[in-house]
């Protein structure tokens, strides 16, 4: 078979499993899994509101999953964007509420997004010099980065920040806001799609854009590939870590902004929920490719938002479950396409 | 004597690919039979067909009289066949008695090992066949060639009567290499079938009683070894005549291009690797440096390329036209004027996923005339390509969209050396091993070229553990042992023993040992 095909079969392949799988644990929980599956059609892509609840959670869905597949060409497995997430949205929302309302709107969206950004960028970025300096392994590095955002932005949080007796921060000042869709141009009714998903497309083409045509990809693809190689090349593979995983980390900020800065307008506690995590997932269903992370990242925003709607016939969990087997099926039947080549 | 394996009209194909075609051999038994061939040739498929890793798409496989179709290598092992492969199959952890008797404990799964009675057996094989090493010892403490007498040992207790070779030779030193075939002879004395697979024509000559010789997936001819001389091989395995040695017209070389003086290197672990390391190479002419593998090659050229590992002791004195190389990177070297193919050109040269264009840029990526905005300039890195795949027949289809991986060992190096010998404005080229892993055809394109490079005024350092190369090419010659030059011949010297090129392996091989 060829590698080509072979690209495109086995994501399918395993999609398909899961859905085989899916339908058996939803008949096991004593439902029909047809119907299950057109309430969740139906629901995500047949109303205005669904489509758009579906594109906020790919919005962050894909640039999560850039934060994964950057890093991913150096063969640096990024568990931290779960993290790097939650530092920016506090980082977001902390800016948003301490800049005054006299702002022109433009600026303080883009002094909030770039703060976002930048807190990501430097929380992956401890990670990066942990590993070039001191060896440390970066999975490690970023599993306990991870507790240490939790812990930093929990006891600011609820020490600090929040506003008393609630679990959030104060709102961001109005001008800090990105509008949604809806009140833009009506699209999308009262669902949460903000025009960062236009943002988050143009950074997936602008990644792609780098790895693929400009020659610090090059650089970078080939100190991923052939480390000694790269270094023979006179290429610094250390240096490209440490920009891999910043602009990993930058890219799960990112996410965050659209969150925090397109819906909540505050930081929540347990907002991020583990959408860092399925980050890992989109990467590794589009191999790690920036544009088939937008479809992966479709995929999965279908999947979280329908497990959603079909809570009053399947319990939470077992949505859980089918997630988590989607999840591990995709990442078994990569490995299996790696080495059938 | 009988026959030990037959082959009739086995062809293998890989899709449309015919690796082989048609192909009709007998071993007869108790002989060492040589499989010779280009890499590419389909030897490796014909080994694997019979050692049971491959099955054939059609014709017969006869072992010992029997009509095998064998499904794995246990299978083969079965059926009395056995391979010591070029890259040893030994757990470094083990002892020798435990490597031996893996997959064969003859005992419960939790039950001990009978470790001693396979000494004993270990020890009487070892006996028989004056394969000498402790059965206690652990493997990774042993040289290349104990652990190669390991594995022999190997297939004595499986009892194999069929013994597979895969370039045995290729690790060893020239003494090691000597006791190999000594091993070899004593095991067919012994009615085992030894069969040969390497590319060394010397030593099929030296050693082999029938060679078999395979071009483009088919058996060019079977002869007896001993009616046959070095260029006839040659000849039969390229399909044309080639030149085996290249002509080295006289050097007259200029001024002193790279200096190094009393170069001392201790590894992080604190073993001294470059001993007051003394030698100089001029424009025009090509310094070889013979050697044992393991005698500093390796660190003299990661202390030239700037890629000592870390905490390495680096003292003495290195320069290029006295600018010191030593504390410079990679890529500055590069643009002091020095162009460099690694010894390993797999691990070190080439990234075997990108495309053939992608890997004549590789580490040149960085010189303006390829560049346009953030990107490449694919017009002039066409017409670049297309210049080297033509000025050194690299053989390829289409060099923008194949992986450089689809290519012979030969072609991957010609890649290497187009893009190395064209760097602009060198002044010095380091060649470390430019033959290895490549064959006859291209050997000549390589150093006809390294030659050229030499007139056109270049300061060229050449090591190799092939003495043949460093005598066909070199102007002058450094035996390195032990991390020091033991030994200079000169120029006229050189030019005069490269006529008695028998007698001149044998002198420089008293200074590499």
């Amino acid at each position: 078979m060829h590698a080509k095909n072979l690209r495109i079969l086995v994501p399918l392949f395993s999609l398909l499993s899961a859905l085989a799988v899916s339908s058996l644990i939803i008949a096991l929980a004593g439902r029909d899994p047809l119907m299950i599956f057109q309430k969740m059609v139906h629901a995500t892509l047949g109303t205005p509101y669904g489509v758009g609840q579906v594109i906020f959670r790919m919005t962050t869905l894909v640039l999560v999953g850039l934060a994964v597949a950057i890093p991913f060409q150096l063969k640096l497995f990024n568990i931290g964007a779960e993290g790097q997430l939650l530092m920016g949205a506090f980082a977001a929302a902390l800016t948003g509420a301490a800049l005054p309302a006299s702002l022109p709107s433009l600026v303080a969206i883009s002094l909030c997004t770039l703060s976002a950004m930048a807190a990501g960028a430097c929380w992956a970025l401890l990670a990066g010099v942990l590993k070039v300096r001191f060896g440390v392994n970066e999975v490690i590095a970023t599993i306990m980065l991870n507790f240490i955002a939790q812990g930093i932005t929990g006891y600011l949080l609820t020490w600090h920040f929040a506003i008393p007796s609630t679990v959030h921060t104060a709102r961001i000042t109005d001008n800090a806001i990105i509008p949604t869709f809806d009140s833009v141009t009506g699209w999308f009714t009262n669902s949460p799609a903000n025009l960062s998903t236009l943002l988050t497309i143009a950074v997936a083409l602008l990644f792609w854009v780098l790895l693929y045509s400009s020659r610090f990809g090059y650089e970078m693809r080939a100190a991923g590939l052939q480390p000694d190689a790269a270094r023979y090349g006179g290429i610094n593979a250390g240096m490209h870590t440490i920009v891999a995983m910043s602009l990993g980390g930058a890219a799960a900020g990112l996410g965050a902004a659209n969150i925090v800065l397109g819906y909540k307008h505050s930081y929540e506690s347990g907002m991020a929920a583990g959408i860092g995590f399925t980050g890992i997932a989109v990467a590794l269903l589009a191999g790690a490719h920036p544009l088939w992370i937008l479809l992966s990242a479709f995929f999965f925003g279908c999947l979280e938002y329908g497990g959603l709607t079909v809570n009053a016939w399947i319990p939470k969990d077992i949505f859980m479950i089918i997630e988590a087997l989607t999840i591990l099926l995709v990442i078994s039947f990569s490995a299996f396409g790696k080495r059938a080549r | 004597m009988g026959v030990a394996v037959r082959l009739s009209g086995v062809s293998k194909m890989f899709g449309s690919f015919a690796a082989n075609n048609n192909i009709s051999l007998s071993v007869e038994e108790g002989t060492i039979h040589a499989l010779v061939g280009e890499n590419g040739a389909g030897k490796s498929t014909l080994t694997k067909i019979i050692y049971g890793m491959h099955q054939p798409t059609s014709g017969e496989v006869v072992i010992l009289g029997k009509s095998l179709r064998l499904s794995s290598p246990r299978e083969a092992i079965k059926a009395g066949i056995g391979m010591v492969h070029q890259h040893f199959m030994l757990v470094p952890e083990l002892s020798v008695a435990e490597n031996i008797i893996l997959g064969h404990e003859q005992t419960g799964l939790f039950r001990s090992l009978p470790l001693k009675k396979a000494n004993a057996l270990i020890l009487k094989d070892a006996e028989t066949y004056r394969l000498a090493v402790d059965p206690d010892a652990l493997v990774a403490n042993l040289s290349i060639g104990e652990q190669q007498r390991v594995e022999i040992l190997k297939l004595l207790f499986r009892h194999a009567s069929i013994m597979i070779f895969d370039e045995p030779t290729a690790v060893l030193t020239p003494s090691e290499t000597e006791r190999l075939f000594a091993t070899l002879r004593s095991l067919c004395r012994k009615g085992k079938t030894v069969i040969l697979i390497t590319h060394k024509l010397d030593e099929v000559l030296a050693v082999a009683d029938m060679v078999s010789v395979m071009r483009k997936g088919e058996i060019v001819g079977t002869v007896p070894a001993s009616s046959v001389t070095k260029p006839e091989l040659a000849r039969m395995m390229v399909g044309r005549n080639v030149l085996l040695r290249v002509t080295n017209p006289p050097a007259s070389p200029g001024e002193t291009m790279l200096n190094i003086k009393r170069l001392r290197f201790c590894t992080p672990q604190g073993e001294e690797r470059l001993h007051d390391l003394t030698l100089t190479v001029r424009a025009g002419e090509i310094y070889g440096i013979a050697g044992v593998e393991g005698n500093g090659q390796s660190e003299l050229l990661q202390a030239l390329w700037g890629l000592a590992p870390e905490g390495s002791l680096i003292s003495g004195e290195v320069t290029l036209k006295g600018e010191s190389i030593i504390g410079k990177k990679p890529a500055k070297i590069a643009l002091m004027g020095i162009s460099h193919t690694p010894e390993n050109r797999l691990r070190h040269g080439v990234i075997l996923e990108y495309t053939i264009a992608e890997n004549l840029l590789f580490g040149r990526h960085r010189e303006a005339a390829f560049h346009q905005g953030i990107g490449f300039n694919s017009h002039s890195i066409k017409s670049y390509t297309a210049a080297m795949i033509a000025d050194f027949a690299i053989r390829c289809s289409s060099p923008e969209h194949q992986p450089l991986s689809t290519l012979s060992g030969g072609n991957q190096q010609k890649v290497v050396l187009a893009r190395e010998l064209n760097r602009p404005g060198i002044s010095l080229l380091i060649l470390a091993q430019p033959s290895r892993g490549v064959d006859i055809g291209s050997i000549e394109i390589i150093h006809n070229k390294i030659i050229e490079a030499r007139k056109s005024g270049m300061a060229i350092l050449l090591l190799s553990s092939e003495l043949e190369e460093i005598i066909a090419l070199s102007t002058r010659i450094g035996c390195l042992y032990k991390g020091s030059i033991r030994h200079e011949f000169g120029q006229e010297e050189v030019a005069l023993k490269r006529e008695a090129e028998h007698e001149f392996e044998k002198e420089i091989g008293l200074h590499i040992t």
